[in-house]
């Protein structure tokens, strides 16, 4: 009776879109095909671009990477017409987000859904040339994923005059040198450009101004490779999965304390302990052994115990408890883990990868890690904490791109749920304790204690 | 004009204008550190954050376009809080050295932190150290001050033209640095110094030298070249210390030329402070008594056409005048100022000056060069070239090869024959020109000094007439002067030429038909001696004071007042910031002594006589500071003779050009690493 139930929860076999997101079907354009790719592409390229794009819209599709824009929204903001510059595709696979592989399994296993959004999006931008930034630790998924677009080629599915709908395309695949901030829309320009990868100014966004001065749609590989089928099978299927404005499936990678870590495909606002019991494999040593979960990717607020026993993973949700669905990359941490090391893990990765453009993240990331290594070593005093807080809060919303936000938000999760533990780990009391109102220039240590 | 509202008060401002610059404009003070005017937008110091209506984060105002009916706060606590945790974060990793970093007291994170910064550091952890790095001998690097705002990077690159300074590394590791650690291969390096916002990039020669707050500052200019760039000469004492670029977008913008910064420690070094005269081959002490009594003993039993005079490169119009008043009152008639034979023709003041102007250049769509090299003859017109290179691609064509200007150019051949080509419409250049709306032609004192030198400007002359390219609106035509006090010169008339003879002073010293020469500050002039008695005046132990008889100490350009004229024709003031050494006198004094001994009578009889006297003699004068009223007439000068010749740019020795740099170390340093740099490039 249980497992009746759950099998009517969870997302039915013909509603998934990555058929073959464990390899068991093959992943040539051969088997590709008998998957109903390319099935019929020139049909809805004859559409005409506003109805793809509208058809976007109505599906309420919003970007995979991790802000979760409309992405209807985000096409519609290239110029209607080509000007005197050309449009670009560039297609972010640059999947660096600890915790979250989800775009390698589909360059991996489904490469043609990913090509074939690229010729679909292509047309709806209005853009000849695509490209893919995979990132450079990817590399037998980069070449993978070359195969498959030679195969597109030979098969004339892209290239000139692309499954004769008479749009020209050319997929072109970019390595990355293995920068985390590469992963940000405009980093990543830079890099394609030659440049160092650092995040550009805002605005103008690259929808107007990217790629080599020219009109730009940056879109992750999750969010691509589902519009074929989402124009294949309809907006109003697509929008009948999950809740509204947290449409159609998405795949979860889970990872960390869990008996099997996996990436499965799911419908958005599938609760996290179903998520994390059923697909996963439970939790090492049950669900009540569970400590806390980070449900988008390292740079989302982790949530506590209390609060992923009851919530759904979909935007809205997420950030209605303060955290984010970001890449859906959900890491599991339980009991036997230590909550700040792991913490200051996050940090020190954040402060690794911050590229050192601008101030507040540059020199705030490594402050937050010394500070919470200190913290986990116990060496912290309780005046270190209110600082961290305030670093955090100084990053945060200050910073050009949005990996100061990236940074400080994981911190600021521990600082909200778990505040005890730190307490207990800090030794003494401030060595000075807030007097008064003192003087300004008042040398403070020279004032009665 | 669309509106914008900051802090309740509603202004208007122009398109195109930053958040920034709106608040500027309504009154409100903006901090930043990586904010240039001049410079590209890079928005990562984040010390200009402001609150915007609707949104919720701070914005950067720098980087932010205003937009009509914007709303910006700049005073809320939210901004405040912003900007001190910005502030906060520079201080972290900042060392707090300011007791010994050269440029506390005018520092602006010490400034600023005046105001955003907290009384007490909560960064409890080690500081960042960061390896200093070697940028040539004007720059010295304390590189853990740096706070990242690349300000150097973005002056390399689009100003300086150099790409060889960047940085490397990323987050906290970030680090500016030079290519390889050279020193920087641009005549612009040391506005580096200027702009960096810390101590990071300090100026080498004056390190320890003296706090801002103890110097003497004086607004004046400099004559190391034609340009006349503005400039801040601080003294302490008798010294002077350093020299600053001032503000004046018409000429220099904001930038000065190294040459112009960092020849100042000539000033103090092989200084005349007495007169000497030579005996038995050897020059020894003497008094002003004396040394007049004997030049004009000597001025006495010379013949008047075989005493001649000459000018050098960086004396005032005052000088000049005076100079030629002394030798028409004793008969002399052979003078020139200049110190290689060029063509020149100083029928109308169009014929000498820059007429496009400085600023103008920026307008250009096409410009030609005729055997010039502006990145050694005037550096900050060359800045200009290469500003309106960057900004519209224009292309940019040239007679014989200048070698790198920093900006790309096609050469269109190298001999005088091309040149006549293009003034016959028979070549490309020619066609690219004629199809252009505001052309320019810059033709350098190199190709005034080939034989057909008087051709090349002539002909040039007509072709650009013809085709109205010299009219009230735009002038084309332009001769890049290469000294300071040429124009001048050419407006007091302070050279004997003939329509048939240009050169008749350069053929008579060098078949040394003269026997008495009295050369006024003139080290450049190209010839040898040999039974000439030499009088020189000037302020410097240099070439020709080795070979002179007489020597009259007078004071460099820092140490009297004076005017010179740029070479768009613009007056200028120099200011007299500090005092000779010794007993040397000002010129205009020193040629009144003579007169008065000669004649029984002052030239003039104070300063303010002499200087309203110049005034008069100012063709097409209009005001200080302002281009000059020139007159556009179809004069007809012969176009001269035409000889097929290679068009060959004289190099200038850069950072030796005249006795202040050559007295000076730094630029000897400087000389030094460039030919290193030269050196290492072919590998030997």
């Amino acid at each position: 009776m249980k497992t009746k139930l759950m099998e009517q929860i969870m997302l039915k076999e013909e509603d998934k879109i990555f058929k073959n997101l464990y390899n068991n079907l093959g992943w040539t354009l051969e088997e590709s095909l008998k998957r109903s790719d390319w099935s019929n592409t020139k049909d809805i390229i004859s559409k005409g671009r506003e109805w793809i794009i509208n058809e976007i819209k109505t599906s309420e599709l919003r970007g995979r990477g991790g802000a979760g824009f409309p992405t209807g929204v985000k096409w519609s903001f290239a110029p209607k017409k080509v000007g005197s510059r050309p449009h670009y595709l560039v297609i972010n696979a640059d999947e660096s987000e600890p915790g979250t592989c989800k775009d390698r399994d589909i360059m991996r296993f489904e490469p043609q859904k990913l090509i074939e959004g690229c010729l679909i999006t292509s047309f709806a931008v209005n853009a000849h040339t695509c490209y893919i930034y995979i990132r450079g630790e990817y590399f037998n998924e980069g070449r993978r994923l070359q195969k498959a677009i030679d195969e597109a080629y030979e098969k004339k599915f892209i290239g000139k005059n692309a499954c004769n709908s008479g749009w020209d395309l050319d997929i072109h695949i970019h390595f990355g040198a293995g920068a985390y901030i590469c992963g940000e829309e405009t980093a990543l320009l830079e890099s394609l450009e030659g440049n160092k990868g650092q995040p550009r100014l805002k605005p103008p966004f690259p929808a107007l101004v990217g790629l080599y001065g020219c009109p730009t749609i940056v879109n992750n590989v999750e969010t691509i490779a589902v519009v074929p089928t989402i124009l294949r099978k309809g907006a109003k299927w697509f929008a009948s999965i999950g809740r509204p404005k947290n449409t159609g499936t998405k795949i979860f990678c889970i990872s960390g304390n869990v008996n099997n870590p996996c990436n499965v495909e799911e419908e958005m606002g599938i609760s996290l302990k179903e998520l994390v019991e059923k697909h996963a494999g439970g939790v090492t040593g049950g669900w009540k052994n569970l400590q806390a979960i980070i449900p988008g990717g390292s740079s989302m607020p982790l949530i506590p115990k209390e609060t992923c026993e009851t919530i759904k993973m979909d935007f809205d949700s997420l950030i209605a408890a303060k955290s984010g669905l970001g890449t859906a990359g959900v890491v599991v941490i339980n009991k036997d883990q230590d909550i700040v090391k792991c913490m200051a893990r996050i940090a020190k990765f954040y402060k690794h990868e911050s590229c050192g453009q601008c101030t507040p993240c540059r020199e705030g990331s490594g402050w937050m890690w010394r500070i919470l290594e200190r913290t986990a070593k116990g060496e912290a005093t309780f005046k270190d904490i209110d600082l961290l807080s305030d670093v955090t809060k100084q990053i945060e919303g200050h910073t050009i791109c949005a990996f100061g936000e990236g940074s400080a938000w994981p911190v600021q999760g521990l600082l909200r749920h778990f505040r005890k533990e730190i307490d207990k780990r800090c030794f003494s009391e401030p060595l000075i304790k807030k007097k008064r109102d003192i003087p300004y220039l008042v040398d403070q240590h020279l004032l009665e204690k | 004009m669309p509106k914008i509202i900051i802090n309740d008060k509603e202004i208007e401002f122009e398109n195109g204008m930053t958040v920034l610059q709106a608040c500027e404009l309504a009154g409100f003070e903006i901090p930043r550190f990586c904010y240039h005017e001049r410079l590209s937008i890079a928005g990562n110091c984040r010390m200009c954050l402001v609150e915007m209506e609707k949104s919720p984060k701070p914005i950067a105002s720098c980087a932010m376009p205003a937009t009509d009916g914007m709303n910006i706060k700049t005073n809320t606590s939210m901004v405040e809080k912003a900007r001190k945790g910005v502030m906060e974060f520079l201080l972290a990793n900042h060392p707090l050295d300011c007791p010994v970093c050269d440029q506390g007291g005018e520092c602006d994170l010490q400034d600023q932190s005046l105001y955003y910064g907290f009384d007490k550091s909560r960064f409890k952890e080690n500081k960042r150290e960061v390896k200093d790095k070697y940028m040539g001998p004007l720059i010295k690097t304390i590189m853990t001050r740096c706070i990242h705002c690349t300000r150097c990077v973005r002056f390399a690159t689009e100003v300086g033209g150099v790409t060889e300074l960047g940085a490397i590394g990323r987050g906290e590791n970030m680090e500016i640095t030079t290519y390889l650690e050279k020193s920087m291969e641009s005549e612009l390096s040391a506005n580096v110094i200027d702009l960096c916002p810390v101590g990071a990039l300090t100026s080498k020669p004056y390190a320890f030298e003296a706090r801002p707050w103890e110097l003497k500052k004086t607004e004046t200019i400099d004559v190391m070249d034609s340009v006349g760039s503005n400039i801040r000469v601080d003294t302490y004492g008798w010294e002077v210390k350093r020299i600053l670029p001032r503000l004046n977008n018409n000429i220099n913008e904001e930038w000065i030329s190294d040459k112009t910064r960092y020849a100042c420690d000539g000033l103090l070094k092989q200084r005349l402070d007495k007169p000497y005269k030579r005996e038995n081959g050897k020059l020894v002490e003497s008094t002003w008594d004396e040394i007049i009594n004997i030049v004009c003993s000597k001025i006495k039993e010379t013949e008047k056409n075989l005493v001649a005079a000459h000018v050098g490169d960086m004396q005032s119009m005052e000088t000049i005048n005076s100079f030629k008043s002394l030798l028409d009152s004793i008969g002399v008639n052979n003078y020139d100022f200049r110190e290689k034979p060029f063509y020149i023709n100083p029928e109308n003041k169009i014929n000498y000056i820059f007429n496009t102007s400085i600023k103008g250049i920026e307008e250009s769509d096409c410009i030609v060069l005729v055997g010039s090299n502006p990145r050694h003859e005037a550096t900050m017109v060359n800045a200009r070239i290469r500003k309106n290179f960057v900004n519209k691609k224009t292309s940019i064509l040239s007679f014989g090869n200048p070698g790198d200007l920093t900006y790309d150019y096609t050469i269109v051949g190298n001999t005088t024959e091309d040149i006549k080509k293009f003034v016959n419409k028979q070549n490309k250049a020619s066609e690219i020109f004629l199809k252009s709306k505001k052309p320019i032609i810059i033709i350098g004192e190199s190709a005034l000094e080939l034989e057909s030198g008087q051709f090349i400007l002539e002909s040039i002359k007509k072709f650009l007439l013809d085709n109205n390219f010299i009219n009230e609106k735009w002038n084309a035509f332009n001769i890049l002067i290469q000294n300071a006090s040429s124009i001048g010169a050419i407006d007091i008339g302070f050279l004997k030429i003939s329509k048939k003879n240009n050169f008749e002073f350069f053929n008579k010293l060098n078949n040394h038909q003269f026997s008495l020469l009295y050369l006024v500050g003139s080290d450049n002039l190209d010839f040898t001696k040999k039974d000439e008695f030499i009088i020189y005046q000037g302020s410097h132990g240099d070439r020709t004071a080795q070979i002179a008889d007489i020597i009259l100490p007078s004071p460099a350009f820092t140490e009297q007042n004076g005017l010179f004229i740029n070479l768009e024709g613009r007056l200028q003031k120099s200011i007299k910031s500090t005092y000779p050494p010794g007993v040397a006198k000002e010129d205009w004094r020193i040629f009144n002594l003579i007169s008065r001994h000669l004649n029984n009578q002052d030239l003039f009889k104070n300063f303010k006589e002499l200087r309203d006297n110049t005034l008069k003699k100012i063709k097409d004068h209009s005001d200080f500071d302002v281009l000059p009223k020139t007159k556009i007439s179809q004069e007809n000068s012969e176009i001269g003779s035409f000889t097929n010749e290679s068009v060959l740019i004289k190099a200038i020795d850069y950072y030796f050009s005249n006795s202040i740099a050559r007295s000076s170390k730094t630029m000897s340093d400087c000389r030094a690493a460039r030919s290193k740099n030269l050196k290492n490039q072919t590998g030997t």
